[in-house]
């Protein structure tokens, strides 16, 4: 990896690489780190190609391979934007195939070689590399399938007796595996396929046991797992720009885990290893608690005469696809000169970022879009909070309940303003399947009915009153 | 969990490196450039030397470090996009992929030729959806004063 133009390349490349990640700090100068992320990998591809010692008769089938590429990644690129979590896993998997097929290759290309083996240092990267790789290929594999719910892939999770103990000896065996390797890769060899078998095999059990409240947290995770076994594959290959673009992409997807994590009051370890979101329903719901429900109707008229609306998205908007009926509530307040803003709790979604995505579609400013640190301030100035297709991000038995399962999550304290308005289909748990005191508390008025339709008819008899 | 994995891989590296250099066939490679050069395509089989692997730990904690520094200043609304742009970022394994598709492994085409062209072809598509997709989502972010009234 001498060649100094193909390095003075890579060099560049790294730069552009973190200009890239750098201007994604604000809305407005986002677009250019696209711009800075696309010159960058062209001058890694393009370094790459005229790298010496390269065979020119191959270079056909590298151009094949990078059309086939285009031609399955730009459809994947015009999915619904509630579709975008499946889409995102479904990119870690390619990612952790492409790592741990380059490992396999280099594994095989050395013994090919007159058996010369590779050093402790690469053959321990290369071990890395395969595990990461391909326990990211099929764990992403798990999770796109749980997103889009597939119906052979259970959206619940998944759980046995003794999960734990099975998972952690399968990767201490594959770890043993790496280990002999290390120690003598010539001699252990065919053991290697033992370890790649035990990493595909550990990517479904580890996500088989995990559900959608959790997905953001596990896509994050994936998302560095996917950096990270290039950064070993960088290793690998004594390549430096793989190990920067690696650890970028690694430092990220352990960032976002780290929010995920604290917006739910749990560690790592819970998440993998918890099995959150079993059935603790049908405690609290044998109770007789009260229940006042509104019409659309009144929803509207209440909310003509606040000054200040709060609307707490949550999952259950993006499954209704109700983004853009949303939007005309919003509108019609707003020209009435009502303040509209939006309380995005972080792991509202289901991956880090989703709402602000979903109500940016629907054209609705960014700065009205407000995160729960500084919506919560304001929160008991606030007349109306709609709650729409949220759930455990705003259930005040995580501030006050300590038996409660989410006791300690922060929430949007939706039960601080004046009056609620909670939309919802039925009375059913949310997918946590806890019961959320917010829906009886005596300022709470429930508005049942799909999400889409209910906020659609709301705007209409906004849009219908100012005509009169 | 991760900070953990990250240190004790860190470490294991560390350790398996400095094994190497006890090993007399690792120290006793000359790296001139030509050397590294002739042996560019499998230049971890030629035998780097110790300072090579420590100069990419280097590379990598200092990596990590600004890694975690930019990342925690991406505006919290970016979150998604910024997801879709580093899934196009980690996709430089095409780099990797590239190497070992055109490189020569015993005689013409190999079957590890092959695994490195399927590569290419998943880190391809990453890099073009990737950065198609979060284009498409950074468009929709709009300013108030845009809006017309």
């Amino acid at each position: 990896m001498s060649d100094p133009v193909v390095q003075l390349a890579y060099l560049v490349s790294t730069g552009l690489f973190i200009f890239a990640l750098k201007w994604m700090n604000h809305p407005e100068t986002a677009r250019r780190a696209v711009l800075s992320g696309v010159a960058a990998m062209a001058l890694a591809i393009i370094g790459t190609c005229l790298s010496p010692g390269l065979i020119s008769s191959h270079f056909k089938y590298i151009a094949l391979a990078a059309i086939i590429g285009t031609v399955i990644g730009v459809p994947l690129s015009w999915v619904p934007l509630t579709a975008v979590p499946q889409r995102t896993a479904l990119s870690h998997a390619f990612g952790g195939l492409a790592a741990g097929l380059v490992g396999v290759a280099e594994f095989y290309k050395q013994h090919a070689e007159g058996g010369h083996a590779l050093g402790r240092f690469e053959t321990s990267a290369l071990c890395a590399e395969v595990l990461l790789g391909f326990l990211t290929f099929t764990g992403s594999l798990m999770a796109a399938g749980k997103l889009q719910e597939l119906k052979f892939i259970p959206s619940r999770p998944v759980t046995y007796k003794g999960q734990n103990v099975v998972n952690l000896s399968l990767l201490g065996i594959a770890v043993f595996c790496c280990v002999l390797l290390v120690i003598d890769g010539a001699r252990f060899q065919h053991l290697f396929p033992v370890v790649v078998i035990l990493a595909l095999l550990f990517g479904v059990l580890l996500i088989i046991p995990i559900g959608g409240a959790d997905m953001p947290t596990v896509i994050s995770l994936l998302n560095s797992y996917a950096g990270l076994s290039a950064v070993a594959m960088g290793f690998v290959m004594g390549n430096k720009l793989l190990i920067t673009a690696g650890a970028l992409d690694g430092s990220s997807g352990l960032i976002l885990s780290i929010i995920m994590c604290k917006a739910m009051n749990r560690s790592f370890a819970n998440v993998l290893f918890g099995a959150f979101g079993k059935v603790q329903r049908a405690e609290a719901a044998a109770e007789n608690k009260i229940i006042r429900s509104a019409t659309p109707r009144d929803a509207a008229e209440l909310m003509e005469n606040a000054s200040l609306v709060v609307i707490v998205p949550g999952y259950g908007m993006a499954v209704a696809q109700a983004q853009h009926r949303v939007r005309e509530v919003y509108d019609q307040l707003t020209k009435r000169g009502i303040r509209v803003k939006f309380g995005i709790h972080p792991v509202a979604g289901r991956m880090p970022g989703h709402m602000n995505v979903l109500l940016a579609e629907a054209d609705i400013p960014y700065e009205d879009l407000v995160e729960m640190d500084e919506i919560n301030p304001e929160m008991p100035q606030c007349d109306i909070c709609l709650v729409i297709g949220a759930n455990d991000v705003v259930n005040p038995a995580a501030r006050d309940n300590p038996k409660s399962p989410i006791y300690g999550m922060p929430i949007i304290e939706a039960d601080k303003a004046k009056v609620i308005l909670a939309v919802k289909r039925s009375m059913n748990p949310g997918f946590a399947g806890i019961e959320n005191d917010l829906y009886y508390n005596e300022k709470t008025l429930m508005v049942f009915g799909d999400a889409k339709a209910v906020a659609g008819e709301i705007a209409k008899h906004l849009a219908g009153d100012s005509s009169e | 969990m991760s900070v953990l994995f990250v240190a004790g891989s860190a470490l294991g590296a560390v350790l398996a490196a400095g094994a190497d250099a006890v090993s007399p066939d690792a120290s006793a490679t000359a790296v001139s450039g030509a050397a590294v050069r002739a042996a560019l395509h499998d230049a971890a089989a030629s035998g780097v030397s110790l300072n090579e692997y420590v100069a990419m730990l280097f590379v990598f904690m200092l990596a990590t470090f600004v890694g975690l520094d930019v990342i925690r200043r991406v505006s919290r609304l970016l979150h998604t996009p910024l997801m879709s742009l580093t899934n196009a970022i980690s996709a430089v394994a095409v780099v990797g992929s590239i190497l070992i598709a055109g490189g020569k492994h015993g005689e013409g085409w190999t079957w590890i030729n092959t695994l490195g062209t399927v590569a290419i072809a998943a880190s391809i598509t990453n890099i073009v959806s990737g950065f198609l997709i979060t284009d498409r989502m950074l468009k929709m972010f709009k300013k108030r004063e845009e809006k017309k009234p």
